[in-house]
């Protein structure tokens, strides 16, 4: 048995040497975003009757609360502070989790490198174990890090612990989930994707949760996003919650293991079936919907659930405060104007967001397909540069528009079956399709990345991120207008709120096609690079 | 006979590595051409830069009379192309590989895939996920050749294949050559290259080294000379041409470039020359010495 985990600390090693730099960057980001939260709320609001007001007004305000989750102890300048962390940060913990466990099991496995590790003294768990050895030691890091800022921007040590770990322990226990998903499939994309689903599921059970009843309801525990909200910190402090994703990590990594003494390498559960053995496929963009359609359509479904989701319960989310006081304090808080405007819109926003992320991800593949010597098989035969390229860009870019219109579209009818008013479907997949030119943009840039300088393509997530961060976080932190205007997302119209201004439509469309343009410029002139 | 690649003085560097350095080739139409070198000599580099997918820093090239860079999309209905790592799709199966790579290099005759199909005993329902290295290589040199192009570019295309396909390989290059197909061929099996090949091109440090018929290289490689004398004559070490020389008693051997044979029969002659032995270079040797040394050692 021992034998199995020989060679673990060798590939511990080997993967901090890998992740070093993206690892400090992550953790130093995410102690920042929280110290940087507390240190501007506690500025903000300086005195008791001021949080009280704010916190009154966020708990009031059902998109802020479906969103983010409510703020527990209206007196408590730390519940206030990290409110929009609370979940939302715990869901990027998972993310980034899940992506450094595949990453060292099953993406490995993949490029055959644990093929060629394992022909050493290298145990069948070795791998396993590594990825999650970091995972866990990197998300407590993460959490001690987090709370040391929150302590430093002010906040109480007990419950800045409390906070910290919380994030932690989300990371382990999706870290865990990761391990076990792996497993499952052959393909790190497929195994990765299942457990970033299990992320989205567990944020959209808490929305629900948190809207049905302020303190959550039981859809709120079935969340591991939840159980970091349940944890109260600076509101209680409930120290025992983190036995939920404890628990949960003791149940994943055992599965995990036993999967992986049981299969091959390179097997997953399900075994390949044999293939037709003649193709219909007869051109690059039929083998690139081949390739992108489970991942397209995975999207869609997703955005089609949450936005009925999200729809249904925009009836009992209604009741917020309209006096022009309330407004300024949620514009501090919350960001754009649109979360002020209407909670539709603030979902629209959202998805705006998200759906960035699946154009980034569905370009990228022009990059994997170039790494995986794919690319240099199709452009030996009579297939240009640019039909091939087009061949995937048009997946994405239109994969963009038709995900947010499935989900806009989602959204009006949950709005519909709940309020029983059918005249928001059409004018919210209209608004929901006001959100592509902000995406384009992000998958432009990273077009012009792959056309120029194709190492640096993996870049484009960490500008995904700081984007995100600067457009819900940059107004609390009193970012210059310049900082702000860097981000594509607030640019986009917050639709369907009726003042909303279409304005910012035209210069995105036209920085999306610059870059796009530009990306083909360097793509037809430079070398084809080599797996 | 047009060349069908014609490169000349052509420089590739990646950053500071110099990878072609003024490389010349001529591969004539009809013939199949070896191309044989050391690991990290050039040859892949070279069979990209002739597909289009990298830019040439100096130097001329063309491809079928064309510039394999601004007409590569035209060019590849003209040729297929076994890369040396064959990178396959692994969810789609072997024989969805064949009839897209097939398509999209302007269609592929259905009776020619299955005679190679069957020649090679591919099974094309396996998902490419699945196949051995062989096999994905069987899985590419059967999209090639079962598309009906006249020029067909090869990295090391059996060096995944068992014996018994490596026979098959050589009969299928045997009947392509009789269809006035051409074939350029990087390889490091020089049984192969010997096999198939009616002129080689011996490339190292990106600089073609040597370029003719197996025969012409064999002549122009050294001859090792043995010769019992009566007298030792002392000049042998200086003359031109003539290398190694070690004397044993009576016995004196030696290496010797073509050019420098008369002299050296001459010299021997007046040496007294009682028995005299030569032995042409093996392929080997004559490989061997161009990877290794300089230009003469
Ligand atoms: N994309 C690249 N970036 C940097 N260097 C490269 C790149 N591709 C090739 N090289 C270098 O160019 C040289 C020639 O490589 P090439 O792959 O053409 O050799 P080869 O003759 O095919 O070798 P082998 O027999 O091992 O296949 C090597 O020194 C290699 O390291
Ligand atoms: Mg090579």
């Amino acid at each position: 048995m021992a034998d199995s985990f020989a060679g673990t600390g060798a590939l511990v090693r080997l993967a901090l040497r890998r992740d070093r730099l993206l690892l400090t960057l992550w953790i130093l980001g995410f102690a920042g975003m929280a110290g940087f939260s507390a240190a501007a709320t506690v500025g903000l609001y300086p005195d008791e009757g001021s949080r009280v007001q704010a916190a009154e007004i966020v708990n009031a305000t059902g998109a802020l609360v479906a969103l983010y989750g409510p703020v527990y102890d209206p007196t408590s300048v730390g519940a206030l502070s990290l409110f929009k962390l609370t979940a939302f940060g715990a869901a990027i913990t998972a993310v980034l989790f899940v992506f450094v466990v595949i990453r060292h099991t099953r993406a490995e496995e993949e490029a055959g490198r644990l093929e060629l590790l394992g022909a050493g003294r290298l145990g069948r768990l070795a791998a396993l174990s590594a990825a999650l050895i970091v995972a866990f030691g990197a998300s407590l890091v993460l959490g001690v890090a987090s709370a040391g800022s929150l302590i430093a921007a002010g906040l109480p040590v007990a419950g800045s612990f409390a906070f910290g770990l919380g994030w932690a322990f989300t990371g382990i226990a999706f870290a865990s989930l990761a391990g076990v998903t792996a497993q499952v499939t052959t393909g790190a994309r497929a195994g990765r994707s299942l457990a970033l689903i299990a992320v989205a599921v567990a944020y959209a059970l808490r929305a629900v949760g948190d809207v049905a009843s302020g303190g959550g309801n039981w859809l709120s525990w079935l969340s591991p996003i939840g159980w970091m909200q349940q944890v109260r910190a600076y509101a209680g402090d409930r120290w025992w919650v983190l036995l939920l994703p404890t628990a949960m990590a003791a149940v994943c990594v055992p599965v995990a293991m036993v999967l992986r003494s049981r299969r091959d390498l390179g097997a997953g559960l399900l075994t390949d079936r044999a293939g037709p053995s003649q193709g219909k496929l007869s051109s690059v963009s039929g083998l690139a919907w081949r390739l992108q359609r489970t991942v397209l359509i995975s999207w869609a479904v997703g955005f089609a659930a949450f936005g009925f989701l999200l729809g249904s319960i925009s009836d009992s989310v209604t009741g917020f405060l309209d006096s022009p006081q309330a407004a300024e304090y949620l514009q501090k808080l919350g960001g754009t104007d649109a979360l002020a405007d209407a909670f539709l819109a603030a979902e629209l926003a959202i998805m705006g967001v998200l759906v960035a992320a699946y154009g980034i991800e569905a370009a990228s593949r022009l990059h994997g397909e170039e790494e995986d010597g794919h690319a240099e098989v199709l452009l030996a035969t009579s297939v240009s540069r640019g039909r091939w390229a087009a061949s995937h860009l048009v997946i994405a870019l239109m994969g963009v528009a038709g995900v947010l219109f499935v989900g806009g579209l989602a959204v009006g009818l949950g709005a519909w079956v709940a309020t029983g008013d059918a005249g928001q479907v059409g004018a919210l997949a209209v608004a929901a399709l006001s959100k592509v030119p902000a995406a384009w943009v992000l998958t432009g840039l990273l077009f012009l990345l792959f056309g120029w300088l194709p190492r640096a393509v993996p870049v484009i997530w960490g500008v995904f991120a700081v984007a995100v961060v600067v457009g819900e976080f940059g107004p609390l932190w009193d970012a210059p207008q310049w900082v702000m205007n860097l981000s594509p997302f607030v640019h986009s119209p917050g639709l369907p709120a009726p003042n909303a201004s279409l304005v910012g439509l035209v210069p995105l469309t036209l920085t999306a096609v610059v870059l796009l343009g530009l990306g083909f410029v360097g793509w037809r002139r430079r070398d084809l690079t080599t797996p | 006979m047009a060349a069908v690649i014609d490169v000349q003085g052509v420089v590739k560097r990646f950053g500071s590595t110099i990878a072609l350095d003024g490389l010349d080739l001529q591969v004539e139409a009809g013939e199949v051409h070896a191309f044989l070198g050391p690991n990290g000599a050039g040859k892949t580099t070279t069979l990209r830069v002739l597909l289009g997918q990298l830019r040439i820093d100096a130097g001329h090239m063309t491809l079928l009379g064309r510039d394999p860079w601004a007409d590569a999309v035209e060019l590849h209905k003209d040729l297929a192309y076994v890369p040396g790592e064959v990178n396959l799709w692994p969810q789609l199966s072997g024989g969805e590989v064949i009839d897209l790579l097939g398509r999209l290099r302007g269609g592929l005759d259905p009776k020619r895939r299955q005679r190679y199909v069957d020649l090679f005993e591919l099974d094309p329902t396996k998902k490419a996920r699945t196949y051995s290295k062989g096999n994905r290589q069987k899985v590419a040199l059967v999209a090639a050749l079962a598309s009906d192009v006249p020029l067909l570019l090869l990295d090391e295309p059996t060096s995944g294949l068992d014996p018994l396909m490596d026979a098959r390989f050589r009969q299928c290059m045997h009947e392509y050559r009789e269809t006035g197909g051409t074939v350029l061929l990087s390889s490091h099996i020089l049984s192969e290259a010997e096999a198939l090949s009616d002129r080689v091109t011996i490339i190292r440090s990106g600089r073609a080294m040597e370029s003719g018929s197996l025969a012409q290289l064999r002549h122009l490689a050294r001859t090792k000379v043995v010769a019992t004398v009566e007298r030792m004559p002392d000049a042998l070490a200086e003359l031109p041409g003539v290398h190694e020389v070690t004397v044993d008693g009576q016995q004196v051997s030696c290496q010797v470039d073509p050019a420098g044979m008369p002299a050296l029969l001459s010299v021997l002659a007046d040496a007294g020359v009682q028995a005299l032995s030569s032995q042409q270079p093996t392929l080997e040797e004559v490989f061997l010495r161009h990877y290794q040394g300089g230009e003469d050692g």
